[in-house]
């Protein structure tokens, strides 16, 4: 078992509030990533977890019990840190033996536990080596070894694939999400990888200056942002916005005038808000298609593209100069400075308030 | 013209004939100090100085049959090794909090404690003088050991402290998550890491406990007295014997030449720990 729960937890560091008061519940088994972009707290929130920072309002319960105050090591947590932090003057089979060596277990249940996590990462033939005869890559499996010798109620990874290369990083990645189906174990993974985010996590956590932004499945937050922040954040590429005004409220659609001379009809309950209110609309890449001419509700001008092969990102400008991306699935390229005419997928468009909060959505329009 | 590989080959020869030149330079005192323990006393005063002679060791001789040089030597060991460990003790735990748990205070701590070196001792003399007369420490092994570690302590700190800084604290934080107590994590992770560095401060805190003359010749007499003040007593008012005054020296820092010498590899991997890493 293993419940954490954080109630309004605070922590500022010389008068400078990092972390402004974040509530949370992580259940047992779950695999909840920490995303934000640079100096959001991320893994300052993780560090609070671990005990490697002090506290400095609101609590942390662990199944239960108030570890607000608690030693590191008593806490029964593992963590895999970015720079890996293995202890440089030990092989890698005491690297993975010194947490058991402390806690006095004894000498046969250490060998078998090391053998099962050296088995499970694939580190038999590297274990009498020293951290520095390793790879990025194998030293990263000794630090995750390090966590599944001592079977902690909670792994905390704090940004362990940032220092890997791209080919390594993907793989690293479906081994870690092997690795908790195997497991079966709580972990709580801090990314300002939103990739990272989406295909790793069973619950994720944007945010953003200290604060929760908004927590829910990947496909919910994809779906159904809470707010401008969190549309922007999560997807790659990411949401264009464009401004406009309410011109007219229904129980179940609105009209939208764009700064861009462009009027939408939306599917969209925005019953909260009054005509002539200021509004930005939001559509993914993927939602705008490329249409002949006539046929179209916009005209833009092509700017850079994109070719994948499989896909392309076709970057273009509106009349307001608002900058949007469209996703063509195949090989397609527009001419620079090419006229375009775009369709919008209605059903799929966000509509956000002055204030950045999203309009309610019904939930039938989830993809 | 010179080509790009004739040019390097120009530089290397010209950097290393200056290093060996400036090593020359630096040698040359202790190479004229072992020529001269070698030489007569006329020899030695002879101009200009003589480069050839025939070498004696009627000096070695004399200083064995005037002094007991051993009883000497063993009281610089035992004052120089008991003030590293000593001073190493009281660095370690003061080098570890302001490395690791640095606050607005601690750069300015530093800062102070090195400035406490820039007083010159001859101007506390008298008071630890006469401390040490009141706690009955004239001529014992203690009073140098205790005055040592107090002069060295604030640049052992200073060195400590830049090898600990050099260590990631994530390593250190990793121990603690993995059950490390302080005293584990200080002992198990933490020394093991810096012993390059802590090599070499402890080789440097034993030159300088070797070599101290101010202390050892105000503070002691026979029973305590180190190799520092067996050679002052060759330079006596009955006249200045070079040849002897020289042998002598040469008996004195040979023990820590020697081992400099042989833990000299320790010591340049320490001193390069920060730089190369």
């Amino acid at each position: 078992m293993a419940d954490l729960k954080i109630r309004n937890l605070q922590k500022g560091f010389d008068g400078t509030a990092i972390i402004k008061g974040v509530d949370l519940d992580i259940r047992d088994r779950e695999f909840v990533v920490f995303v934000g972009p640079s100096g959001c707290g991320k893994s300052t929130l993780l560090r609070l977890i671990a005990g490697l920072e002090e506290v400095s309002s609101g609590h942390i319960e662990l199944d239960g019990q108030d570890i607000t105050d608690m030693a590191p090591a008593r806490r029964d947590l593992a963590m895999v840190f970015q720079t890996y932090a293995l202890y440089p003057h030990m092989t890698v089979r005491k690297n993975l033996s010194f947490a058991l060596d402390l806690a006095r277990v004894g000498k046969q249940e250490i060998e078998a536990k090391v053998a099962n996590a050296a088995r499970i990462l694939q580190l038999d033939a590297l274990l009498e080596r020293k951290p520095k005869q390793l790879s990025g890559g194998q030293r990263q499996r000794v630090a995750i070894g390090r966590a599944i010798v001592r079977n902690p109620k909670i792994f905390l990874f704090d940004e362990p694939l940032s220092n890997l290369d791209a080919a390594l990083r993907v793989q690293t990645r479906l081994e870690l999400a092997r690795l908790h189906k195997d497991l079966q174990a709580t972990m709580i993974y801090v990314t300002h990888d939103q990739v990272e985010a989406m295909t790793l996590a069973d619950k994720v956590v944007v945010l953003n200056g200290g604060r929760v932004e908004q927590v829910g499945s990947p496909l919910e937050l994809y779906h159904h942002p809470a707010n401008l922040f969190v549309a922007g954040f999560l997807g790659t590429p990411k949401m264009g916005f464009l401004r406009g005004t309410l011109n007219r409220v229904e129980a179940d659609n609105c009209d939208v005038q764009l700064e861009c001379g462009t009027h939408l009809t939306l599917p969209l309950s925005a019953a909260g808000l009054s005509v002539g209110s200021t509004v930005t609309l939001g559509v993914r890449p993927e939602h705008l298609n490329v249409v002949s001419t006539g046929n179209g509700r916009m005209q833009v001008t092509a700017d850079v593209s994109e070719r994948l092969g499989s896909d392309t990102f076709c970057h273009v400008s509106c009349a307001s100069g608002e900058m949007l991306t469209v996703r063509v699935r195949g090989d397609f390229a527009p001419r620079y400075g090419d006229t375009l005419t775009l369709d919008f997928d209605t059903a799929h468009c966000h509509l956000f308030d002055a204030d950045g909060q999203a309009v309610a959505k019904p939930l039938q329009q989830a993809a | 013209m010179l080509t790009l590989k004739q040019s390097r080959r120009l530089q290397s020869l010209i950097i290393g004939a200056l290093a060996w030149a400036i090593a020359a330079v630096i040698f040359f005192p202790i190479f004229w100090m072992v020529l001269t323990s070698l030489k007569t006393e006329i020899d030695a005063f002879a101009t200009p100085p003589q480069f050839i002679f025939t070498p004696t060791l009627e000096n070695y001789l004399h200083i064995n049959e005037r002094s007991d040089y051993f009883a000497f030597a063993w009281n610089s060991v035992l004052i120089s090794v008991s003030a590293t460990l000593l001073c190493m003790c009281l660095a370690v735990p003061a080098a570890y909090s302001m490395a690791f748990f640095e606050t607005r205070h601690t750069k300015r701590t530093l800062l102070w404690m090195l400035s406490t070196k820039m007083l010159p001792p001859v101007g506390v003399l008298v008071p630890i003088y006469l401390l040490a007369k009141q706690f009955g420490l004239l001529d014992s092994r203690l009073a140098l050991i205790i005055i040592y570690t107090l002069i060295n302590l604030p640049i052992i700190v200073w060195m400590v402290y830049t090898y600990f800084k050099d260590i990631p604290v994530d390593i250190l934080e990793a121990a603690r998550l993995d059950g490390a107590t302080t005293w584990q994590e200080i002992v198990r992770v933490l020394l093991p890491i810096a012993r390059g560095g802590l090599a070499s401060t402890m080789l440097l805190s034993l030159i300088l406990c070797w070599n101290e003359a101010f202390w050892s010749l105000n503070l002691t007499s026979s029973a305590a007295a180190p190799l520092t003040a067996l050679v002052a007593s060759y330079s006596s008012p009955e006249g200045l014997f070079w040849a002897k005054l020289s042998a002598v020296s040469t008996l004195a820092c040979a023990p820590i030449l020697i081992f400099g010498w042989i833990s000299q590899k320790q010591l340049v991997r320490g001193l390069s720990f920060g730089a190369v890493k």
